[in-house]
């Protein structure tokens, strides 16, 4: 009777209905699509994208050309020139990073003094050739005044928001 | 009626003694297309519709990026078939080659004379409808083979051999399923075998839905419905394609070639939809008789056959191909048999519920 039973219930679909039913829910569930350019992820504080170089609120460069991000970058992506300034103080001349060559890491950050050079939520960077992906100092100021307002927050709230 | 008559009157002045054959040619030619036209349109919309409920059901929107609501897709996508190269490979039989998805496809097409769409409607109201619906939709296995052996390519040639095959097996038990329809209805015109389904006890209750006959027939319309699955190639019995492990008889087309392999898949899966709803379930029939009949029940009850094939689509893993033919010959032909043997004895049974 048992094996009647089962050819019974085989023959009803019964096991493949309780799959349909599965994948039926899944039609009206909310969808986890992300649209991107409409809608974007939410990024954390931590998030790792194109570098930029700070200032001081008087308008100079944080950075003192210790030369320890370029000394950690695993990929030596980081091409440091340094030459003292007007005043004596020890500057960079060039400041290069190549981003065909960089893993976003983030060590730099890390072992920056200063908090000179960070990593913002930017990452909707691309250019038409591959040369074009060596971000020189000028870019990478302009990358750090344009969002200062977003580094410093991110900084303040690190471990604590998300 | 008038404008009828003054037509008559203009074509026998330009045709003179040719006109009634012009006539039936022509208004033939007009009826051919009232029924491919839309029928294109809805295979190129078929897909859209497949994509975006697979979609839903793997918690995904499916396209939605050309124009509003995706919309656009099926034009986007035909436009760049349109726009590709047919490749034909080297060694290949060009003739036979290029022969092939119009075997493929002409079947699907030349299917839809004998379709009724409401009570009259229909292109050739042939009495032997059935006989020629599975004489013309046999065909198609020839696309099929033709294909894989002409595109000189061991991977397609073996995928056609492995479609043949399953195609082949199918059509066994299909037919099988079809004898038992027509024994019940009395009839090979499918006008007929819709309208001897809104004869019964429940019909005259008022609910002709139970008089169908998917209930009296349950179990050779669980198999018809399979069978329609694995004759249209289409998942979980998708051997034809495998896309993702083994290949199948069309590795070798591209663009249009290979769009008409796409587009006879789908125009099949509209035929055998609509097969199903007039075999099994009442074509243009009406569910409950407070509703008039008409023409938008047969639709609606293809729209649901065709969700259905979506929905298995996306719920089953695709069968392994000895599971495929155990499943045909195995368990589908025997249990039709048997139940063409309980039908016939039921018929001759003062039971019956056919009379």
């Amino acid at each position: 009777m048992a094996s009647m039973s089962d050819i019974f219930k085989s023959f009803m679909l019964r096991e493949l209905f309780g799959g349909m039913a599965v994948t039926g829910r899944a039609l009206f569930a909310p969808k986890a699509t992300v649209r991107y350019p409409e809608e974007k992820t939410p990024r954390s504080p931590r998030f790792r994208g194109l570098h930029a170089l700070r200032r001081n609120p008087d308008g100079t460069e944080r950075c003192v050309g210790c030369k320890l991000c370029e000394a950690t970058c695993p990929a030596m992506a980081i091409t440091i020139e340094i030459a003292p300034d007007e005043n004596g103080k020890r500057r960079t001349t060039r400041y290069d990073i190549d981003m065909r060559k960089c893993i976003f890491c983030g060590f730099c950050a890390e072992a920056c003094p200063v908090d000179a050079i960070v990593e913002t939520r930017f990452y909707e960077y691309c250019v038409e050739r591959p040369g074009d992906l060596v971000w020189t100092k000028d870019i990478l100021l302009e990358n750090g005044a344009l969002r200062e307002e977003e580094i410093v927050r991110d900084r303040e709230c690190d471990g604590e928001c998300a | 009626m008038i404008a009828l008559g003054k037509l008559h009157e203009f074509g026998h002045g330009v045709f003179g003694a040719f006109w009634p054959s012009v006539f039936i040619v022509v208004s033939t030619l007009i009826k051919i297309a009232c029924i491919v036209a839309p029928l294109m349109l809805s295979v190129a919309y078929l897909t859209l519709l497949e994509r975006k409920t697979i979609g839903g059901m793997q918690a995904r929107l499916g396209p939605n990026r050309v124009g509003p609501f995706g919309l656009a897709q099926p034009l986007a996508d035909g436009l760049k078939l349109l726009f590709k190269e047919i490749v034909i490979p080297s060694g290949a039989d060009k003739a036979v080659f290029l022969a092939a998805p119009i075997f493929s496809i002409a079947p699907a097409l030349a299917a839809w004379a004998v379709i009724p769409f409401d009570e009259g409607i229909v292109l050739a109201d042939v009495n032997a409808a059935l006989l020629y619906l599975m004489a013309v939709t046999s065909i198609g296995v020839y696309g099929v083979i033709l294909a894989g052996w002409s595109s000189n390519s061991r991977y397609a040639f073996l995928g056609g051999m492995r479609s043949a095959a399953q195609l082949i097996s199918y059509e066994i038990a299909m037919g099988l399923a079809l004898i038992v329809v027509l024994m019940v209805s009395n009839s090979l015109s499918l006008g007929e075998i819709v309208k001897s389904q809104a004869r019964g006890v429940f019909a005259q209750a008022g609910f002709s839905v139970f008089s169908w006959n998917w209930l009296s027939l349950f179990p050779v319309f669980v198999v018809y419905m399979v069978s329609i699955v694995a004759e249209t190639n289409r998942a979980p019995f998708d051997m034809a394609e495998g896309e993702s492990e083994i290949i199948g008889f069309h590795l070798e087309y591209s663009g249009l070639a290979f769009a008409l392999f796409y587009m006879a898949e789908y125009a099949s899966m509209i035929l055998c939809a609509t097969l199903a709803a007039i075999l099994f379930l009442g074509g243009w029939l009406s569910p409950f008789s407070c509703f008039p009949n008409g023409f938008h029940w047969l639709f609606a009850k293809v729209f649901v056959i065709l969700v259905f094939f979506f929905w298995i689509r996306a719920t089953f893993p695709r069968y392994r191909y000895d599971q495929v033919m155990r499943l045909g010959w195995k368990v589908f032909i025997p249990v039709v048999l048997v139940w063409m043997a309980v039908v016939a004895a039921w018929m001759m049974s003062p039971l019956s519920v056919w009379k």
